[in-house]
């Protein structure tokens, strides 16, 4: 798949920023005033930072606003409800530990689960697809909960909550490339079952239906990232699960933290490239790609 | 609601005869054709006549070979388009409700007005039948011609999809596949017509008719019959003159 720069910005930042929504909701820090304002800021930047960046992906954003209609059948749709349910409970929330300097616990317990629904719903726009079979798994929402969790932890200052999520998402990051890398085999879709021609032998693209490239080819017939695959996996791992561990053991200290965070970003955001360029879309079967 | 309908009237969909189409790409010109003239944001060309064109086809015709095991291999043409899925994945992913199921006859369609262009449907189907129109920035797929095969402003005989009325070979056609006595059906049923990925569980609507098992050349009649070892009359004169020499 296309690892669109604008789609994985949104995935790892708003992952990030519901992430830090949930602590603070539940009063992880319990922050009121001016130091409130600040986590808040950072966490709406990065929540709502990343849902605008999902809309420059959109091919007609005038029909954006419809995107709430769907929500019976569509996970997007139900991710645009969530994000919105979300962002107004906590901005209550918010606004009662800024200015008023109370945390209102019902509220603030309810803007912490609408947070957490919202990165679920956006792993299952993904994981609903049976034609990407890696993104098809049941530890896909698995992986984007824990990250968001274990990013959310990190900047709310839980160091003692943030080391063991960091260490749990590490081991589901590495299950589901172990996994992902199964799937396709798994899902069963060939060339053969493609075209149906497998009945009187082992089909093989002939001649493409046409000389250049198309939107499909582009969308889905991704092939660049897979060259270095290993090596990338391995600096995502150490960038985002083992570096950022190892920090937070060492020291208690704002910098250390700091440095702590900016290697979890960056390596969250080459394993969401990954999870991009890895994936298989099952139409590369018919240009004789995968 | 992007809701599947529980069932359809109808099952318009394509029966395409993997056997008889030549290749010639004929549907895809005609489908081109029809449908960026007619309903909806035309399907565009973007530097059709530089190093690198690219552009929007709702039809496309691939060719792949296979090889039995005991014959010569055989080229098989391969259109595609949208199968109309009864179960279509494409559907109940769109978030804004462009994408729908008509209840009436099954026709998968998008309505554009409604359409954010968020490529999202085209990432649930398995086949390819979808794509973002590069220029309008919406979403495009077959119809099955809908602005053809109701329309009585035409001929009755071009009440048809623009890619069966145009197939010089007759490999394409059109009809209702949730009636067990339509010609379409008959022809699926006596030609074991098959479904496309089925694992894929979308149970689609149009079928493919495999190609026909091929005449072989057997063995014995490959090579020619050695000429007689005792020829007689102007063989056998041909043969003692050449002897001599």
């Amino acid at each position: 798949m296309h690892p669109a720069p604008s789609v994985i910005l949104f995935t790892t930042l708003s992952g990030l920023g519901f992430g830090l929504l949930a602590f603070l909701g539940i009063g992880q820090p319990p922050v009121t005033g001016w130091v409130a304002f600040v986590f808040y800021v950072i966490a709406y930047g990065l929540a709502v930072g990343g849902l605008l960046a999902s809309t420059f992906h959109l091919g007609n954003r005038k029909n954006a606003i419809k995107a709430f209609s769907q929500w019976r059948t569509s996970w997007l749709s139900r991710e645009a409800w969530l994000s919105v349910f979300a962002l107004v409970a906590m901005g209550l929330y918010a606004a009662g530990a800024v200015f008023g300097s109370v945390l209102i616990a019902p509220i603030g317990i309810i803007g912490a689960a609408l947070s957490v629904a919202t990165v679920y719903s956006t792993s299952m726009i993904y994981a609903q697809l049976k034609t990407v079979p890696r993104w098809n798994q049941p530890l896909t929402p698995v992986l984007f909960l824990s990250l968001s969790l274990a990013g959310g932890a990190m900047l709310a200052a839980a160091t003692m909550v943030a080391i063991p999520l960091l260490v749990l998402a590490g081991v589901i990051q590495l299950a589901w490339w172990w996994q992902g890398d199964r799937r396709f085999g798994e899902a069963g879709s060939t060339l053969a079952t493609a075209t149906g021609l497998g009945a009187i032998g082992t089909p093989r693209q002939f001649e493409p239906p046409h000389t250049g490239t198309n939107y499909l080819m582009k969308e889905m017939v991704f092939v660049v990232g897979r060259k270095h695959a290993r090596k990338l996996r391995t600096i995502a791992f150490a960038a985002m699960i083992v570096f950022p561990v190892l920090m937070l053991l060492v020291s208690g200290g704002h910098l250390a933290a700091g440095l702590a965070i900016l290697s979890h970003l960056a390596g969250t955001l080459i394993s969401r490239w990954l999870y991009f360029a890895e994936a298989e879309h099952v139409v590369g079967l018919y240009y004789g790609a995968r | 609601m992007t809701a599947l309908p529980e069932t359809t009237d109808k099952k318009l969909g394509l029966v395409i005869d993997l056997d008889t189409c030549v290749g010639c790409h004929a549907c895809v010109v005609a489908c081109k054709g029809w449908n960026t003239e007619n309903y909806g944001a035309p399907l565009s060309d973007v530097d059709p006549y530089g190093g690198d064109p690219v552009g929007s086809f709702l039809n496309r015709v691939h060719s792949y070979e296979v090889e039995p095991k005991d014959g010569p291999a055989q080229v098989v043409h391969f259109p595609k388009s949208c199968l109309h899925c009864e179960d279509a994945p494409c559907v109940t992913v769109c978030p804004t409700g462009a994408s729908y199921k008509r209840a009436e006859d099954g026709i998968v369609l998008v309505d554009e007005s409604a359409c954010m262009g968020c490529g999202l449907c085209a990432w649930a189907c398995p086949y390819g039948a979808r794509e973002m129109d590069q220029v309008a920035g919406i979403m495009k797929k077959c119809t099955l011609c809908v602005d053809r095969i109701y329309n009585e402003n035409l001929e009755e005989v071009d009440r048809v999809p623009a890619c069966v009325r145009t197939c010089p070979a007759g490999a394409r056609h059109f009809g209702d596949l949730g009636d067990p006595d339509s010609d379409v059906s008959k022809l699926v049923a006596a030609r074991g017509g098959i479904d496309l990925m089925p694992e894929q569980g979308t149970k689609p609507v149009n079928k493919y008719l495999p190609p026909r098992i091929k005449d072989r050349i057997s063995r014995t009649q490959a090579a020619l019959e050695p000429v007689a070892d005792t020829p007689t009359g102007l063989l056998g004169w041909v043969d003692r003159a050449l002897e001599k020499l």
